[in-house]
């Protein structure tokens, strides 16, 4: 497994995809390797990572981060008895497993609760890095909040324009939140990695207001346990079920191939309700989520 | 003229070779405080970056590193720190590529220009810092910082679909238009992959450099002001024109930095790109004495450490050792230097002193 940019122990993102592979190997009683990209990466970088392991007799290769599109473009070509898996991305081949999730579904949920959790009327976004894909997390968001109380007011901020480092630096989201927080903004939804630890940090801060996490359930977090009373839920994103998966298939010499799409309706993503803290407003939540599965509201995928 | 000194020479290479040894001796230490055996970790290092595609991997990082380096140095060698290089190349192969992707000219045409663009963008760039040193004194070391930062912000902005970006919905990634392949920089095909044909400039660009410093009298002025401000004004050097240049010519090379990834690997500029390179160039910089040779030496290994890191991570070592060596060879260098800097002065004085007792002593021979 080839992670992105803050590896196993991202408490967020990379652990979700961690978690599938921890599972996974006790299962099947697997040997597995795990490699980390580091900041500031070039192609060459992420295609000899994944080379490595392919090179190395490692089945199935799973790529974290869309980073990788193009390396596993190339790396699946020379390789083709092997399966690779991508994850945010869409590469052809017919030993590719690309994996995508409707982010923006389980966003608009958490959008939802913000709105109904608020006091101030003010919520906030974060995002690591200003890319489409960290795009999709804050339309969801912003129209699960417009969708619920259109006078609640949306403040969206990213650490970076560009550089990868916004998922692995928890002291800029740290400052983003505080700022947020000074302007009486009491609900922040972060999807940054790693950097979604630091403004958690700065909410827990500040009582009465909400931080809510992003890809694992990062109430359940060990490392986030001094913050959880103020982690209001998260907005789940599978990574785990999704490389268990393709990891079990391969195991069973079925290799699971093609774009698999995981969302609301397949449990791919969800909005975790592990803190108990949403229960007055979880009957609109879950009204939201039929209306979603049903196909009643289409979420954007772009602000 | 000058004779070629043995000792003098010798000097000159010590100071590198022993913050590399010193840098080792700490990893160890490192290593060993951490319950892991050093040797087979450098034994890995070294198989590991030994392979010839690793010679590839270490060669096209090393072009990137060197220029990076040449950039740094210019600078440096007039007392200037350019700490924007990083901003002056992103900036500069963004622009670059953007024109790059809207032309389709023959690539005898386009790829000059595409590398021309890159210059001019990296060099106005590294000017603005230039021109505020010069007009309202800002420290260059603050202002290069900040116009990063900003280098990254217009970036983002231009780089978004429908601006000068192209989105790729599936890959969930944004781009410049891809340069048509008849303006794509030759390789060299290897069994370990292709060798970026950038690295011929590369070179060209370190042989202009030691030109244009040590056989002009632009580089001599250039050093001159590295030297002693006041002497140099003095002496008739105008110092506002000279920062004000040497602040152009830095950012230009920078601009060549994002070059051999533009134009040899990754043909665009997207959300991918490598970011952060302009601050290995103050280290490789300073590794190799803002000397051309010195700075290749220090981009190789540099390029070879990287390398490394990925060998290490695959044996169960943590990736990060390799960022302790490298930290520590930056700091080890700057302490190996002053102290091989004292003992060549020590050294000096009692050459002189013995040349002088010589000389009384002969002379007093004559008179008795």
């Amino acid at each position: 497994m080839a992670y992105d940019v803050g590896g196993r122990g991202d408490h967020s993102f990379n652990d979700s995809a961690a978690r599938g592979l921890d599972k996974a190997d006790k299962e099947f009683n697997l040997k597995s390797k795990e490699l980390t990209a580091s900041n500031g990466e070039t192609e060459s970088d992420r295609e000899q990572r994944l080379d490595s392991l392919a090179g190395a007799g490692y089945n199935p290769v799973i790529a974290v981060g869309f980073t990788y599109g193009d390396a596993v473009t190339k790396i699946a070509k020379k390789y083709p008895k092997t399966t690779f898996g991508i994850v945010d991305s869409v590469v052809q081949g017919s030993n590719v497993d690309s994996m995508t999730f409707a982010t923006e579904q389980s966003s608009y949920l958490a959008g939802v609760a913000a709105a109904l959790k608020t006091k101030s009327g003010k919520v906030g976004f974060i995002g690591g890095v200003h890319n489409p894909l960290i795009g999709t997390f804050q339309a969801g968001f912003d129209q699960g909040v417009k969708d619920t109380k259109p006078s609640v007011q949306v403040t969206d901020q990213y650490l970076y324009e560009t550089d990868t480092k916004g998922f692995n630096d928890p002291t800029t989201a740290q400052g983003k939140a505080q700022g947020m927080l000074d302007q009486g903004i009491d609900v922040i939804y972060s999807a940054a990695g790693l950097s979604g630890d630091g403004s958690i940090q700065a909410v827990a801060g500040k009582s009465g207001a909400w931080a809510i996490g992003v890809d694992s359930d990062q109430y359940q977090d060990p490392a986030l346990a001094k913050y959880k009373d103020h982690i209001l839920t998260s907005a789940i994103k599978n990574v785990d079920v999704a490389s268990y998966d393709l990891i079990k298939s391969v195991h069973d010499g079925t290799a699971k191939t093609g774009t698999n799409n995981y969302t609301l309706a397949n449990g791919g993503v969800s909005l975790s309700t592990t803190g108990g803290f949403l229960g007055d407003v979880q009957s609109q939540i879950d009204a939201a989520k039929q209306k979603i599965v049903s196909g009643q509201i289409t979420v954007k995928s772009a602000p | 003229m000058k004779k070629f000194d043995k000792e003098r020479a010798l000097l000159a290479i010590a100071a590198p070779v022993l913050a590399v040894i010193g840098a080792l001796i700490v990893t160890a230490l490192v290593l060993l405080a951490t319950g892991k055996e050093p040797f087979t970790a450098f034994h890995v290092m070294i198989n590991y970056g030994d392979k010839t595609d690793s010679q590839v991997y270490i060669l096209n990082k090393a072009t990137t590193y060197y220029l990076a380096g040449l950039a740094v140095a210019v600078g440096f060698r007039m007392n200037l720190f350019n700490i924007g290089v990083d901003g002056q190349y992103r900036l500069a192969a963004f622009f670059a590529a953007a024109v790059g992707g809207a032309m389709s000219i023959p690539g005898i045409i386009q790829v000059p220009l595409i590398i021309l663009t890159a210059m001019v963008v990296g060099a106005v760039w590294a000017a603005i810092a230039g021109v505020l040193k010069v007009t309202r004194g800002v420290s260059e070391v603050i202002s290069t910082i900040m116009l990063n930062s900003i280098a990254g912000i217009v970036i983002g902005y231009f780089l978004q679909d429908g601006r000068l970006g192209v989105l790729d919905k599936n890959a969930n990634m944004v781009s410049t238009k891809p340069i048509p392949s008849g303006s794509h920089l030759f390789n060299f095909s290897t069994g370990g992959g292709a060798v970026d044909g950038f690295i011929v400039l590369a070179v060209v660009a370190g042989v202009l450099y030691w030109f244009g410093l040590n056989r002009t009298r632009f580089g001599f002025d250039l050093r001159a002001v590295g030297r002693s401000q006041s002497a140099a004004e003095a002496s008739g050097v105008s110092v506002k024109r000279m920062v004000i240049t040497s602040m152009l010519i830095s950012g230009a090379l920078a601009g060549l930095v994002g070059m051999p990834t533009l134009l040899n690997e990754s043909y665009d500029y997207g959300t991918d790109f490598p970011v952060g390179i302009g601050f290995t160039g103050i280290a490789v910089a300073l590794l190799g004495r803002n000397n051309p040779v010195g700075i290749a030496v220090g981009a190789v290994l540099w390029a070879f450490l990287d390398r490394a890191a990925n060998g290490l991570e695959f044996e169960g070592y943590d990736q990060e050792l390799v960022g302790v060596i490298q930290g520590v060879i930056v700091l080890a260098v700057v302490i190996a230097y002053e102290l091989v800097r004292r003992y060549g002065l020590t050294r000096q004085q009692r050459q002189v002193g013995a040349e002088l007792a010589a000389a009384a002593a002969h002379k007093q021979e004559v008179t008795a």
